[in-house]
């Protein structure tokens, strides 16, 4: 079996940007002393006239990519999770949600899988926050195709969004053949005994807890869901109806993030048991992203079990 | 400044105070005090210096105004409307449901509102942005922000205002309300930001320091503002809390509060005998 190709997502998002900027030019970079690792410093060594430093101030880097919106010109503004959502949460709240403008806050170095720096730069929180701005679109990709036709989809949308992109470099599981379109999940495996509707890194491991779980005798349907909010309430109510059973994952709290976005619809429109895999109220640690992911229990043998439970909960 | 434009601006300015009186005092709620400290400068940039259309509000070319001070709104309101970018009788729907006359500034409903603003600090960083835009695409429009003395405690100013100095942005002009009151008292005493003449000097800003009622000095400001190539210029206006009605003057309770009925009309009519 040829060796699974991995990469990051903040990858994709550095290359995409570099292929956007030479396609068209109404669009600047920002970055806040990160572009190293953001990957905008790709974007920067193409194009670094239209490539702005704003230094380590998030806050200000945020309001300024909302004063270029304003002005009709589109916009990509690019820190860490923690220092985008977290830090600047109301200056993407007052100065971008509010007004609805197309800037585009592409924050990497999301969630547990950040490693070893450690907890104060773990953000797993930042979907729940940005889930409560009206009109906030949130994408989070599952790999690099993905990514790269969601960074695409972006530039051009209608209002704020918020791109969740990691650090960690992530198997490629979409073929380029992959269409991506805001607001539309993926059945990326068919099953009727309970459905798995994950997203980001944790679709790879969904993806392989299919495998062992048919192996089994269980068929789990297997979702991907990019986009967080609007999310694809027809495709989750499709699976609620004939998989009766449900279990999310995702590498973000339990609290607030695609697991209580899904909870929060089915509660409403069709209940059913639904499980969430995620991290589970706690701050992380340090550590390589991979023994991480192990101790906070975001793995496929996780997302089995949740979806064993799951089923005897029906 | 001759003295025909010279009455003709303090006319606006006499009838943008009387639409702050108006309006906060239906409103019941509002900001009248720092509101009336930059009603002359509102009638400068609105009434003589901006390029803007009523008729086309969105026009490109326009020149941008950011009330980083967004809770004097009533001012900004008062300005638009009496220049003709909606009927002055609005005025009087302020904070009411169903009003587009949001308690601070909404650039999605008001017409010639620029930015939305009200959460201290974020709207000089919003004008850098426009200003930033503008030098990088060469467009040739101005971008003007007011803030407030108490808002300079604000960090996110200060990140604004080395990010501005630093990329050369000549074309923004900050003007900062002193007035030297804010909600918990003097600025003095609550948590001092001066000198901010020496603070925006170091950030590697222009600095030109003002009357805010002498419209000679504001025009003089705004040209030297103009003919600078390097630097933002920070314009600081001494201004006077609650200027043009008598019993505002210079007392910080009238920073978030309306007029009732009886000191509207004393209001009013002092402002009606300056017309």
């Amino acid at each position: 079996m040829a060796e699974i190709k991995k990469i990051a997502t903040r990858d994709s998002y550095g290359a995409t940007l570099v292929e956007l900027g030479k396609e068209r030019e109404d669009f600047l970079v920002l970055d806040a002393d990160l572009a190293e690792a953001t990957k905008t410093a790709m974007f920067k060594k193409a194009f670094p006239d239209r490539f702005y430093d704003c230094g380590i101030a998030e806050q200000n880097m945020i309001s300024i990519a909302a004063g270029i919106a304003a002005t009709g010109k589109r916009v990509f503004a690019s820190s860490f999770a923690m220092f985008a959502a977290g830090r600047a949460f109301e200056q993407i709240r007052n100065s971008v949600g509010y007004p609805h403008l197309n800037v585009v806050i592409a924050a990497t170095h999301a969630g547990i899988s950040v490693g070893e720096d450690g907890a104060t730069h773990q953000c797993c929180e930042d979907i729940a926050i940005m889930r409560t701005i009206p009109g906030m679109t949130i994408i989070n990709p599952a790999d690099d195709t993905e990514a790269k036709l969601a960074v695409r989809a972006a530039i051009d949308h209608d209002g704020p969004v918020y791109m969740r992109l990691g650090r960690l470099a992530v198997p490629v599981v979409f073929d380029d053949d992959y269409s991506f379109e805001i607001g539309k999940g993926v059945v990326l495996k068919e099953g009727a005994d309970a459905t798995v509707i994950a997203t980001g890194l944790m679709v790879s491991e969904a993806l392989e807890a299919y495998e062992t779980l048919k192996a089994e005798g269980i068929n789990a349907r297997i979702i991907n869901i990019a986009t967080i909010k609007p999310l694809d309430t027809e495709i989750v109510l499709k699976a609620a109806k004939e998989t009766g059973a449900l279990v999310t994952a995702e590498e973000h709290s339990v609290i607030g993030g695609l697991g209580s976005a899904v909870s929060e619809y089915l509660a409403e429109t069709y209940p059913v048991p639904v499980l969430k895999v995620g991290v589970n109220d706690t701050f992380g640690t340090s550590g390589p992203a991979a023994e991480l992911l192990d101790k906070y229990n975001l793995r496929a043998k996780d997302i089995a079990e949740k979806v064993k439970q799951a089923i005897a909960l029906k | 400044m001759d003295s025909v434009k010279k009455q003709m601006l303090e006319k606006a300015a006499t009838k943008i105070r009387l639409g702050i009186v108006e309006s906060t005092h239906s409103a019941k709620a509002g900001h009248p005090g720092g509101s009336l400290s930059i009603a002359d400068l509102l009638s400068y940039l609105y009434f003589e210096k901006m390029n803007i259309d009523p008729k086309n509000p969105k026009k490109p070319d326009r020149d941008r105004f950011v009330l980083s001070k967004g809770h004097a709104a009533p001012a900004l309101y008062s300005a638009l409307a009496h220049r003709g970018f909606f009927p002055v009788e609005d005025l009087l729907t302020l904070r009411k449901v169903g009003s587009i006359l949001q308690g601070h500034p909404d650039m999605k409903n008001i017409p010639g509102v620029d930015m939305s603003s009200g959460s201290l600090g974020q709207g000089i960083s919003c004008a850098v942005g426009m200003a930033l835009s503008a030098k990088h695409y060469n467009e040739k429009y101005r971008v003007y922000t007011v803030l407030g003395d108490g808002e300079c405690e604000e960090g996110q100013v200060w990140e604004a205002a080395m990010f501005a100095a630093n990329k050369k942005l000549s074309n923004l002009t900050a003007f900062v309300d002193f007035n030297g009151l804010q909600i918990d008292g003097s600025v003095d005493e609550v948590n001092s930001p001066m000198p901010l003449d020496e603070k925006f000097k170091a950030f590697g800003w222009n600095v030109i320091v003002i009357d805010a009622h002498d419209f000679d000095q504001i025009e003089a400001a705004v040209q030297t503002a103009e003919k600078e190539t390097e630097k933002p210029t920070a314009i600081i206006m001494k201004s006077v809390k609650g200027k043009g009605v008598s019993f505002m003057e210079n007392n910080c309770s009238w920073h978030g509060k309306a007029p009732n009925d009886e000191q509207c009309e004393i209001a009013v009519n002092e402002l009606k005998a300056m017309l």
